[in-house]
Parts: C-alpha cells; structure tokens; sequence
C-alpha cells in the first residue's frame, strides 16, 4: 500500500509561510498547469474554481433532463486524475468548488478514483449549505438589479444558490480533511481557507481577511495573473504564450504574500499582470465586497522582488457585511444564433443586403423576439456600437444574427432563415451544414442579499 | 502628440451581470495625471456610445496608477442573456486602446511601443 502523508490535528505545526497553488479558474480550464502545480509547486494547498454565474442553474437544468448527470463538475475526473498522485506523494491538500450542486457525490468519486490509485484512509470533506432553492423566495426581499421582489421571479426559478466564505473549508480543514470540496463558495474565499486554517486566523479580522482575500481574488483567475488574458504583441509581450503556468502564492502569517509561478512555464508574472488581474471584475476598488471581509485594493504595495516574483502587500480589509450574494437563476426563454459568410472586393455591400433580406424575412415569418442583432462579425459583431465610424473595410465578413424569444420554436425561426441564404440569398453566399445546435436556453441570473444566518452549513465526511 | 490610449496605457474588462468593469493602468507613473485629465468618466461613455447603456462611473486607484471604469448596461443584459458574440465582454477593453490623447513632447520617451505609432 502506498503511504499517504497527513498532517492530523494534534500535529499541526505553525508554518511561516504557506504556499497555495491554482489548479483551476474555470470549468474549461486547461488540465495540465494544474498537474504541474501538483508536481513541481512544492505546494501545501492546490485550489480549484470550477463555477461561473451561470453553472449552477446550468447544472439543475442537465441534471433534471439527464438521469446520467451527477451534478458535479464534468471535468472531475481529469482534474482529479492530473493531480492527485502528486498531491497524495508531497502532502498536499485541495480546496475545489467541484461539487457544483452535489458535493456529496463529488467526494464519493474522489474517493473512488482515490481508492483505484492505492490510496486509502485519504478523509475527504464536502461542504453542502450553499443551494438555497427551495426557500430562496421566503429568504430573499429584493433583487439587486431591479428592485423587483425576488417573489417575482417564483415561475422560472431554476435554483438558488448563496455565495459561502471560506469558514465551512475552515472547519472541514480542521477536522482532518485532505480534500474539501464545495458548492457554491465566492472564489477567493477557496484559497484564503488555508490561510486562515494555518495562521489561525480569527473570522472576524478583518485585517488579515483583507489582505489573505485580495491575494485570494489574484489566484481565483489562475492563468490571468501569470501572462494569460495579457499578452498585446509590441505592447505587452511575454515568452511562450502557449504555455502558461497557473500561479503559486507564498503567503506569510500577516497575509502578504509572493505571487509567482513554476520555473520554465511561459507567461510572466510582473506588476503589469498583478495590476490587471487586482481590478479584474472589482467595481469600488476600495469596497470589494465578499462574504468573509470587504476588501480595499486602494493601499496595495506591489513590488517585484525577482523574476517572475511580485511581493502583495498592505492590503485593507474592513468587517464583513451581515448579508450574503444570493444568485437566482431563471429560465429566460430561448435564443436563436447563426451565421453566413462573404469575401472578397464588395463582400460588406452583399452583407449589407443580406442584413436586410433578414430583416424582412423576420417580418414575413412573423419572428416574435425579444431582441434581434445581426452583425458583421470582422466589422462591428464584437465593439457594436462602439466600432469607430472610420473603421476599415474587411475583405471577409460573417453575418452574424441571434435572436431572443420567449419559445424554442421561435428561436429556430434564425437557422431556418438562414438556411433560405443558401440557394435564396445573394451572390457569394457562403454557409455552414447546418448540423450543429442553433437554439439554446437562456438561463438568467438574478442577485438578491441574505442574512447570513439563515443560511446553515453542514459539513459531510468521508475516507477513501 | 496626439496618440492612442494603447500607447499610454493598458486595459482589462472584467463581467458581473450586466455591468462590464474596465480597468486602465498607465504604462509610467508620469503619464497618469494626463490620463485622469483625458480621459474623464464623461468621455469614456461617449467613446462607447450605445455599446454602454448605463452609467459610467471612474474610481482612481493612485497607488498602482489605475483608473476603474465601472459600465453599467454594457453586456447586452448580461451574459447569458446577451445578444453579443463576445458574450462576457472580454474584448471590450481593446476599444479604449483606440481613445486619442494628447502627449507633451517631454513624456514622448514613456510611450509604449513607440515603432508602433500611425501617423
């Protein structure tokens, strides 16, 4: 039998510094800088965030139709795979957000593929509380974006979920567990966990939670701090950008922390990444609301200490709010999407007609949306209305129409229209096989706050 | 000189419903007073037109040199209900690269990429 390395409770040494690692920032993420993390990262902690706004909604949606679908991120096993050799050989813990809406069955996989590995007796934790569906509307008064009661959104509901802290993964660490795995958590809490756990952080200092969840919210996007999302050839260039490690964060017991990366992976990480990824998806710099501690950017230190080396520190913190972020998400009808092609001299002038003979088929077939856009992707399909008015002619354009309607039935209005392009179109009319999926649902997400505590958690364990 | 934001600055957007923050950092910290004098809240707006329909509000963070352009109403309803190709709005902090400044001769050193500046 292969021997697992613990650190049980009564052991637990004080360590100075701490090193956690990304293994992930989202469900599509790349594999593999997650297993290098895991075997070169020398790490005590490997973090995965698997969630976007929409997932979980998503997830109720697949697992209603599909009897098959456990619930659990549909990359479980390959993350898992990659990783837990390594961590199993060096000691290291994960943190994830990979139960989704069943962490339950999340852990009894882990622990399956564990047990397939040779490693057994490995405690595994799975932190449920965060799916709040069935009593959302009688918790919740107002959603944040409209001002509408959430009681208006009871006929779509699809599922509630509450953004959790890190003080459940807390819990689970000092309990024992090698591995925690989570519903919904706000991302920088999964990585400012271990810290608090380590350093014996009080939930309630506020400044060490400040400063351990801006360095949280750096991790959270993996490859976002260390070259990815960055590079601008001539203006902002890094080496291999085909290549990027995901980052490693040496935090010391004040919460200051390095944020670097395995030696001999691409990207950089330099004050220019530390800076875009400190703002990323933050509105009031010094109000960056989480459930643990509301963090204020505006006093960050930053300093590049060595290669690929940037020092974060002196980061605020102030006390926490007494609500949590709800999402609420909500079927919002369908939408219709595809498109044709043009190139060559005068290709805008055949969109442009083609717009156009669009527009009146959508008349003639008595298209009932919501919304309509056609746009000419290589022109104005990403900018919009923000494309400058001087901007050049392309030599190729796709067409580009989506629709939103509140029927299925509707929404397939725009493939068969396009379809008529074909051989009803105009001159040099270019077009896919229309094989692939051209209607999909629309799950809207909502936002309302909730007392956090009505919102319980429990805490489920188990060993491999 | 006049030049291009891309030449002074960088920029990253990030999503959250249907507001789009988009973040812009000096490439020097000599050349941040004349962004926050160029480019005002106002200005920003404009510069997107209808792509934003909402408020615009700038939070300045001096100490790393960055302005915060929070944008309501700029991603077509929000993700999953948005209408866009680029649904998350990922690109669109590359439009504010095309914003004109003007430079004064003596800062011409700080500017990014200078091989690159059109006439």
């Amino acid at each position: 039998m292969l021997t697992v390395k613990r650190n049980d409770v009564g052991e637990k040494k004080m360590k100075d510094v701490i090193r956690i690692g990304s293994g992930a920032a989202w469900w599509g993420d790349r594999v593999e800088p997650a297993a290098l993390n895991a075997e070169k990262g020398d790490l005590d902690y490997l973090c995965f965030e698997t969630m976007a706004e929409a997932t979980v909604s998503a997830a109720q949606v697949r697992s209603r139709r599909d009897q098959g679908f456990p619930g659990y991120d549909t990359y479980l096993d390959d993350r898992m795979k990659a990783v837990l050799p390594a961590c199993m050989k060096r000691g290291t813990k994960i943190v994830t957000n990979q139960g989704w809406i069943n962490p339950d069955a999340a852990a009894r996989r882990v622990a399956t593929l564990l047990k397939e590995m040779g490693y057994t007796g490995v405690k595994i934790a799975s932190v449920n509380g965060s799916l709040i569906t069935e009593h959302v509307l009688e918790m919740t008064d107002t959603i944040l974006e409209n001002g509408l009661p959430t009681a208006t959104l009871k006929s779509n509901l699809i599922s509630a979920e509450a953004y959790l802290g890190a003080e459940p993964i807390v819990e689970a660490l000092k309990a024992g567990a090698q591995i925690v795995i989570t519903g919904r958590v706000a991302d920088p809490s999964i990585f400012m966990a271990p810290m608090m756990y380590e350093f014996g952080w009080d939930p309630l200092d506020h400044v060490r939670l400040g400063q351990g969840n801006g360095i949280g919210h750096l991790m959270e996007c993996g490859a976002q701090v260390t070259g990815g999302y960055f590079m601008d050839p001539g203006f902002k260039d890094v080496p291999e950008p085909w290549k990027f490690g995901f980052p490693i964060a040496e935090v010391s017991r004040d919460g200051s922390a390095v944020i670097t990366k395995v030696a001999g992976t691409g990207g950089a990480v330099n004050l220019q990444t530390v800076k875009e990824q400190l703002l990323y998806e933050v509105h009031d710099p010094a109000n960056y609301l989480t459930p643990d501690v509301v963090v204020d950017f505006t006093t960050v230190k930053l300093e590049q200490v060595g290669p690929d080396r940037v020092r974060v520190s002196n980061i605020g913190g102030k006390p926490r709010t007494p609500t949590l972020k709800v999402s609420i998400g909500c079927t919002e009808g369908h939408i219709g999407e595809d498109m044709f092609f043009y190139a060559g001299p005068g290709a805008l002038r055949r969109a442009q007609i083609a717009k156009k003979v669009l527009e009146e088929r959508f008349k003639i077939v008595n298209l009932q949306a919501e919304d309509i856009r056609i746009d000419f992707l290589g022109l104005n399909a990403i900018h919009g209305a923000a494309t400058p008015a001087n901007a050049p002619e392309p030599y190729e354009i796709a067409v580009r129409v989506a629709a939103r309607t509140k029927t299925k039935e509707e929404a397939a209005k725009v493939g068969r229209e396009v379809d008529g392009m074909a051989v009803s179109g105009i001159a040099h009319t270019g077009k896919r096989v229309p094989h692939q999926e051209r209607t999909r649902e629309v799950i809207g997400v909502w936002s309302s706050l909730v007392p956090r505590e009505k919102v319980p958690t429990s805490i489920t364990y188990i060993e491999s | 000189m006049k030049v291009k934001l891309q030449h002074v600055a960088h920029a990253r957007s990030g999503d959250k419903g249907n507001t789009s923050n988009i973040s812009v950092f000096a490439f020097a910290p000599e050349l941040y007073p004349l962004l926050k004098e160029q480019l005002t809240a106002e200005r920003f707006k404009q510069f997107y037109g209808n792509a934003i329909t909402g408020t615009v509000t700038r939070y300045d963070v001096d100490n790393i040199h960055a302005m915060n352009f929070v944008c309501q109403g700029a991603l077509g309803g929000g993700v999953s209900r948005s209408l866009c190709l680029d649904n998350y709005g990922k690109a669109l902090s590359a439009a504010i690269l095309g914003f004109e400044m003007e430079i004064p001769d003596h800062l011409k050193g700080l500017l990014q990429a200078p091989h690159l500046i059109s006439a």
